[in-house]
């Protein structure tokens, strides 16, 4: 093993601590001028293990210019990290310089860095892709000897990290003597993650792997009251988690959204006869809020902490000893991070409980639980680049120095998500870069790159290269509105159509308190606080955690093995027998199939585990072919497990109703119209630079010009179909919001397969989703009839049809 | 399906495309075209698909072949700029020439396009009178004459539905004067509730058409939602 040099063995020493097996290993590799991914559980070291062969490197030699560059995806960490590196840079008292640098930090300071680097830069993709789009980043980058990037496992796979993998093989041309270390916490396939972190180079980086920490001690938490047949909340078994709260020393309080966690942080601060200090932490607060809450939490001034994922990433949180996740953790390896917040050090137990919402979420649970004892963690895996993120980094470079476009191409490919790009893509992209790219009619005139005398790519005006500055990054948010008290403090934002639906008056849970809404001025919601215990308006979902497939298959598998019901809480086990009783299990295969007449209506169940976003696209192609089939479907819900759909007419065969064709012309004709393919199509103009980002403040300036994508998503769908932007669009579509891929394998894995029973009544496993909240009428997309509907609501009839006594009608009216 | 309306005792359809057919005079009037809007902003750097123009004439040409008529009145702000004519694709130009061949075809100025291209045919007027309506760009006051129907402000209208709000491009009329919705592919709106268009009408009782995809739906003003909801401006309410 290598010895540690002075002054750093001292140090160590002086704090009582060794040197870690897989630190000494990330140390070697480091000598040798060799990348490395280091795998290992939250609390093993890794940022000690990352910058410990920079800090050797640069006290031994400590020479301008930028030598280290650790990217992070959150501003919040890059900041945690460089605190924590400068404590041994104060403490050995090391000449060396380390500096952050995101999107907050003043315009003079980030000016004084390009001009004279720091030695050790912390940053983010977005700040990264940047910094790559000077004209001087050859030189800026000169001497780079190692880039680091943290929480690697977090980015790979999505459209951020498709950027950060574009920016690195750009990197390596810049500067191709440097190395790379990633920091992953512990995922399924190490080695995607180590092609990921290669981008650009030829060597795959060497993989270490941390020793596993102690096993953590989970329970699940059963409470006295019954476990409800739905909902998400868990506030039946809220006092149970106060008490443990109470006995605890510190606690992080997870759950799985902001709706969740405000409701959850109201309800404990009920019970809080002791006055715990709780806090609340969430997206949407305002970042000064957050600041507000790490800061007690670090300091040990808070006993607990509600969060949502947030808080996910490795920010250091000071002593916490035990987590709560409240609701189903929806996926082994989310789970595990979790629970490594308690107990940042490694050979202490984490300490975890699980409290199921509901008994779907307790059989998750029990899911959850067993996936970690087996050491499966859900593997998914990584999508190819997204061509929007292509296009932003293409017009990028093009700011930053002229390229071959073959030469680029190659580079392109060198980053991982990119490997399989194929040139005809490729040349579109750069088509749309360069003029739009449209097939007829295209805007020679109006390049944004132009060639220059050698025939390479270039910027073509300072305009288009302040518009990519403006524009750089990949997360594109739907429009939020600050809320604040009059004349008082800000408190965060909520998504604009949130308050869209509010009227004066109308009390909302936000922020930990039940707010009354008072009006908007200018772009702030204006709120005071209200009397009312109980808030009128739910707060709005926010975002929902997707339930991973290795999840859905062991909740199956729970299901389909009464042997292991035994020691499930009473009413779970009773709730699966009479179900095993008046209808038959789900079973690992295949669909089950239940109809049954209820209320003078028909209903079918379909038990599919594909989770709520592929359940949701199901719900609306179903009943499009139903409604096809003359059976009147009237609506659907959908959950992470199955889905309900209920008609006037019932349904006789279900296995036509599920045929895999579906996915065919049924699908197009809804896709096009759906609302979420026109969301996925503005993220996708946004960051491909077509539509320009709304910066706070811009918005309904007197004549400024808001392009509505929609237009352009109408006209471009019409006139050229086969855009590359609608590629990206619908390439978007195939996960997340409409996880058409999902769907597609559950259908074919059905085929054949589906068991169809006929009930007298509702079955037991059928109650939970229909008791769901948010279902959805059929008519969702059909804007046509809605109007209509509304219109006749009116008591007016304004078609006006061709006979005369209509016309009377008509002529009264008006 | 077209509604049938009347504005000062005149007959007219109303159609979803956001289009008047003036049977008695078989005039077909459409404001607001914004020709070459996509270009403009490719001018600017942003890169929209140019087939703005295209979608608008194909649809013109529909409105065209379903209602026959002799006279086409476009109402102002038909090109998106003054340079707009340099812009339009051959192709596109020939569709417009083509169409305007053979029909009395009416450019009525607006502030977009002080001057319509050259060569491309029909006459070019500030307004029309003619019976009890008179067809402009603008308003002539602050308040809508009697039978005075204008473009320009591009109306749209929110109603929350069963499936929530929708927002559409309407039809403001209160039975003797109106403001059309804008044709053209690209041109978004002015929430109708805005005192620039709702002043227009004065103390009467005004109410919208908002269009659908394949037809027309009635909404009195109380009925509307802001489509931007804002904090109640003093005096107001």
């Amino acid at each position: 093993m290598t010895a540690l040099p002075e002054p750093f063995a001292s140090w160590l020493g002086r704090r009582g601590w060794r040197l870690r097996a897989h630190q000494a290993e990330l140390l070697e590799l480091g000598r040798a001028g060799k990348s490395a991914l280091l795998v290992a559980p939250t609390g093993a070291g890794k940022t000690l293990a990352g910058f410990l062969p920079s800090l050797v490197d640069l006290a031994a030699d400590p020479k301008a210019g930028l030598h280290t560059l650790y990217v992070s995806p959150l501003k919040a960490l890059a900041i945690d990290v460089h605190r924590n590196v400068e404590k041994p840079i104060a403490e050995m008292d090391l000449p060396i310089r380390a500096e952050s640098r995101t999107g907050d930090t003043p315009a003079s300071k980030r000016a004084r860095q390009r001009k004279a680097p720091p030695h050790i830069l912390m940053t983010t993709p977005e700040s990264l892709a940047l910094l790559l789009s000077y004209p001087d980043a050859r030189d800026f980058f000169a001497k780079l000897r190692v880039v680091i990037v943290d929480e690697i496992h977090a980015l790979a796979g999505t459209k951020r990290g498709d950027l950060l993998s574009l920016g690195l093989a750009r990197l390596a041309d810049l500067a191709p003597q440097a190395r790379r270390v990633g920091l992953s916490a512990t995922v399924a396939e190490p080695p995607v993650l180590a092609r990921f972190l290669a981008s650009g180079l030829e060597a795959e980086p060497a993989i270490v792997m941390g020793a596993a920490g102690a096993k953590p001690q989970v329970t699940i938490l059963v409470p006295e009251a019954r476990i409800p047949w739905a909902g998400h909340t868990a506030v039946h078994a809220l006092p149970e988690v106060y008490l443990a709260l109470k006995a605890a020393r510190a606690a992080i309080v997870f759950v799985n959204t902001r709706a969740q966690a405000e409701i959850c942080f109201r309800e404990l601060w009920k019970l809080n006869d002791d006055n715990l200090a709780i806090g609340l932490h969430h997206g949407s607060l305002a970042p000064e809020q957050r600041r507000k809450i790490e800061a007690a939490m670090a300091a040990g001034r808070l006993r607990a902490v509600v969060a949502t994922s947030s808080l996910d990433l490795g920010i250091d949180w000071g002593d916490v000893d035990l987590v709560v996740q409240i609701g189903a953790p929806k996926g082994a390896a989310r789970l595990l991070q979790r629970i490594g917040r308690a107990n940042h050090r490694l050979d202490d137990p984490s300490r975890a409980i699980l409290v199921p919402g509901n008994r779907f979420e307790m059989l998750e649970c029990r899911a959850a639980l067993a996936a970690l004892d087996a050491h499966e963690i859900d593997a998914a895996p990584l999508p190819p680049g997204a061509l929007d993120v292509l296009a932003q980094h293409l017009l990028g470079s093009a700011c930053s120095e002229a390229f071959d476009e073959t030469a680029i191409y190659e580079q392109v490919r060198r980053a991982a998500p990119y490997a399989d790009l194929d040139r005809a893509t490729f040349d579109r992209t750069l088509g749309f870069v360069a003029d739009g790219g449209y097939a007829l009619a295209a805007y020679e005139r109006y390049k944004r790159l132009k060639r220059d005398e050698s025939g390479k790519w270039i910027v073509a005006t300072p305009l288009a290269q302040r518009q990519y500055r403006l524009n750089v990054g990949t997360i594109v948010e739907t429009p939020m509105l600050n809320v604040a008290f009059r004349r008082g403090k800000r408190l965060g934002k909520v998504e604009e159509n949130f308050v869209l639906g509010l009227e004066p008056g109308d009390t909302f849970g936000f922020a930990g308190q039940v707010l009354r809404y008072e009006g908007m001025r200018e772009t702030t919601v204006e709120v005071s606080r209200a009397k009312d215990d109980q808030p009128r308006i739910p707060i709005y979902a926010g975002a929902r955690m997707p339930f991973t497939a290795e999840l859905a298959a062991r909740v199956r598998g729970i299901l389909a093995d009464p042997a292991a019901w035994h020691d499930l809480p009473r009413d779970v086990k009773e709730w699966l027998t009479l179900q095993r009783r008046k209808s038959e299990m789900p079973g690992r295969e295949g669909l089950l199939v239940e109809t049954f007449p209820r209320h003078g209506k028909w209903f079918l169940i379909a038990y599919c585990f594909a989770g709520r976003n592929a359940h949701q696209t199901l719900g609306m192609l179903l009943t499009k072919r139903m409604e096809r089939e003359g059976l009147r479907p009237l609506g659907f819900v959908a959950s992470d497990y199955s889905i309900a759909v209920w008609s006037t007419r019932p349904v006789d065969r279900p296995s036509e109703l599920f045929a895999e064709d579906m996915l065919g012309d049924d699908l197009e004709e809804w896709l096009a119209d759906s609302s979420m393919l026109r969301r996925a199509f503005r993220n996708v103009a946004v960051i491909a630079g077509l539509i320009e980002r709304r910066h706070p403040g811009e918005e309904k300036t007197g004549r400024q010009v808001t392009f509505s994508s929609d237009l352009i998503y109408d006209v471009l769908r019409k006139h050229e179909p086969d855009h590359i932007l609608l590629r990206a669009t619908r390439a978007d579509a195939a996960t997340g919001l409409i996880d058409l891929s999902r769907l597609a394998a559950m259908l074919r894995a059905a085929r054949g397969k589906i068991r169809h029973r006929r009930l007298e009544r509702v079955s037991p496993l059928a109650v939970p989703v229909l008791l769901e909240v948010g279902r959805e009428a059929i008519y969702g997309e059909a804007i046509e009839d809605a109007l209509a509907d509304a219109a006749q609501a009116e008591a007016l009839i304004a078609d006006a049809t061709q006979d005369d006594e209509h016309d009377d009608s008509q002529a009264e009216l008006f | 399906m077209h509604a049938r309306i009347t504005i000062e005792e005149t007959a007219l359809f109303a159609d979803p495309a956001g289009a008047l057919f003036w049977p008695a005079t078989k005039t077909l009037i459409v404001a607001d075209l914004h020709l070459e809007k996509g270009s403009a902003f490719a001018a600017k750097g942003v890169p929209l698909p140019p087939y703005d123009t295209r979608a608008t004439l194909d649809a013109l040409q529909r409105l065209i072949r379903r209602y026959t008529p002799a006279r086409v009145v476009c109402l102002g702000d038909s090109f998106h700029d003054k340079d707009a004519g340099k812009r339009i694709a051959p192709n596109d130009r020939d569709h417009l020439a083509r169409m305007i061949k053979g029909l009395d075809w009416v450019w009525v100025l607006g502030n977009h396009d002080p001057q319509i291209p050259p060569d491309l045919g029909g006459r070019v007027v500030p307004e029309i009178a003619e019976g009890k309506l008179i067809l402009r760009h603008e308003p002539g006051g602050p308040v809508l004459a009697p039978g005075e129907i204008v473009g320009h402000f591009h109306p749209k209208a929110c109603v929350v539905t069963k499936i929530g709000r929708v927002v559409a491009p309407c039809f403001t009329t209160d039975g003797r004067r109106m403001v059309m919705p804008a044709f053209g592919a690209y041109t978004g709106g002015l929430d109708t509730l805005d005192r620039a268009i709702s002043g227009l009408f004065g103390r009467t009782r005004w109410r919208v058409l908002m269009t659908g995809r394949d037809n027309l739906h009635l909404f009195p003003a109380g009925r509307l939602e802001p489509v931007v909801r804002r904090a109640p401006k003093p005096g107001q309410e």
